[in-house]
């Protein structure tokens, strides 16, 4: 199923510059998977060998945080939007 | 290379908190032009100029968001690559790379190969110009790692270097374990501090977790290396086989960075800070300390150097040498100035400043 990929603005330089992608996929790592074919070592700026997010990259799933619930085995349903966020770091 | 002769242009390649800049001049070295920053907001730990093509530089890339990689520019910084395949341990490791250190491109005769000395103690190869990264696993299965213990800036492989007259012979340093040497191309390693001192162990002499912070090797005598470590400055004179301190004459055994002199044997230049607890200039004076003689006497270079007092001091990567003749000196701080010899240190000029602190200074001479 197709959904639709933000990439956040410090990541666009490995993208093309695109921030708005579409790959076909039933989960969020699935997604990082496809988009590291597309763009190879992007999923390691988002994921550690461990397959664990980064402690500062959040991704969110139309709107809701995945750490909140399934993490990167969260499930995607056509059309869904996953956006990936840097935390705000800093005071 | 006739280096006294011709046009020339040197490359001074600055890996800061906030990105790279890339300061450029003639073989007079008078006038600089600064471009950057490159890679803007990543720190950027070590850069490394590839001799073997003439052009490609790496950059030890480690955002704090989206974790350590190693990048490749052709171009002095115009574009950049990253790594397809970014220094990563197996997942079966457990472990996870948490900072690049160092970038040292291979030997002449493998045009493709560089290495990689990462947190947690750990040397990665590549073989195709730095797109995918392997791991060693002889170092990673060293019998003694179980019992390896950080330094301060955590448990960093920050020194690679490699003997040219015998291809399968390399050396990492990894702090704060000591030295390792590899005999048959990194397959094996074994641990190489004799005689050096761990002032903060119960034993003082210990088979390893010894602090070293940076450790070169002397280009015309290739058994000849030096080590600045948390507790000296040391010489070895048999390839790493046992060392001899070398601190006397220095303000203090404290320091980080090392320059070797690419010309003159057993030449080469320090840093001295306070010490461990208050790491500032040694007796807060902002100062580069030469030999000529591997370490037998000092020389403190400070013509042209701030009076003022110096709470200040330099990182591991914050010194470094051209190819010319004369050679010219590169001293950084950890605020943002740049510092240079164009008379092999004998007197200095601030030729940069307000720039992020300087993690790294290496130079590309191009002939």
């Amino acid at each position: 199923m197709s959904v639709k990929v933000k990439i956040p603005a410090a990541l666009r330089q490995y993208t093309q510059n695109q921030s708005d992608l579409q790959v076909d996929a039933s989960t969020v790592e699935e997604t990082l998977q496809k988009l590291d074919r597309l763009f190879p070592g992007l999923r390691s700026f988002i994921l550690n060998e461990s397959n664990e997010l980064r402690r500062y990259v959040n991704i969110f799933v139309n709107g809701k945080d995945i750490r909140a619930g399934e993490g990167i085995t969260t499930k995607l349903k056509e059309g869904d939007q996953v956006r990936i966020v840097p935390a705000v770091a800093g005071g | 290379m006739d280096s006294k002769k011709g046009k020339a242009e040197v490359n001074v390649l600055l890996g800061t908190r906030k990105g790279v800049f890339i300061l450029q001049s003639d073989r007079r070295r008078r006038a600089w032009k600064m471009k950057g920053p490159f890679l803007q907001s990543s720190p950027v730990f070590h850069m490394a100029f590839d001799p073997r093509d003439g052009k490609t530089i790496y950059a030890a890339v480690n955002s704090g968001h989206f974790g350590p990689t190693v990048q490749r520019s052709r171009n002095f910084g115009k574009t950049w690559e990253n790594a397809e395949k970014p220094p990563r341990f197996p997942e079966s490791s457990g472990l996870n790379v948490e900072n690049v250190w160092h970038v040292e491109p291979g030997l002449a005769d493998e045009p493709d190969t560089v290495y990689a000395g990462v947190a947690p103690g750990a040397l990665f190869r590549s073989e195709d110009g730095g797109s995918s990264w392997e791991m060693n696993q002889g170092l990673n299965n060293h019998p003694s790692r179980a019992e390896w213990q950080p330094g301060a800036g955590g448990l960093c492989l920050h020194s690679i270097v490699l003997d040219p007259s015998r291809p399968k012979r390399m050396y990492v340093g990894i702090s704060a374990v000591g030295v390792f040497k590899s005999e048959d191309a990194g397959e094996t390693w074994g641990v190489k501090n004799k005689n050096v001192r761990a002032d903060f162990a119960p034993d003082k002499y210990p088979e390893f977790g010894q602090c070293v912070h940076k450790l070169v090797m002397d280009p015309k005598k290739p058994d000849n290396l030096y080590q600045q470590n948390h507790c000296g400055v040391y010489r070895t004179s048999d390839a790493a086989e046992s060392w001899v301190e070398i601190s006397k004459g220095l303000p203090s055994t404290f320091g980080f960075p090392m320059a070797i002199h690419p010309h003159d044997s057993e030449r080469f230049y320090v840093m001295p800070e306070e010490g461990d607890f208050f790491r500032v200039m040694a007796n807060k004076e902002f100062a580069v300390y030469e030999t000529e003689n591997a370490g037998r006497t000092w020389m403190k270079r400070t013509k042209g150097m701030p009076k003022e007092k110096a709470y200040v001091g330099s990182y591991r990567e914050g010194l470094a040498t051209d190819q010319l003749d004369p050679v010219g000196v590169y001293a950084a701080t950890r605020m943002g100035h740049l510092f240079h010899s164009a008379d092999e240190g004998k007197s200095w000029r601030l030729i940069a400043q307000w720039l992020p602190p300087i993690y790294s200074v290496s130079t590309a001479t191009i002939t």
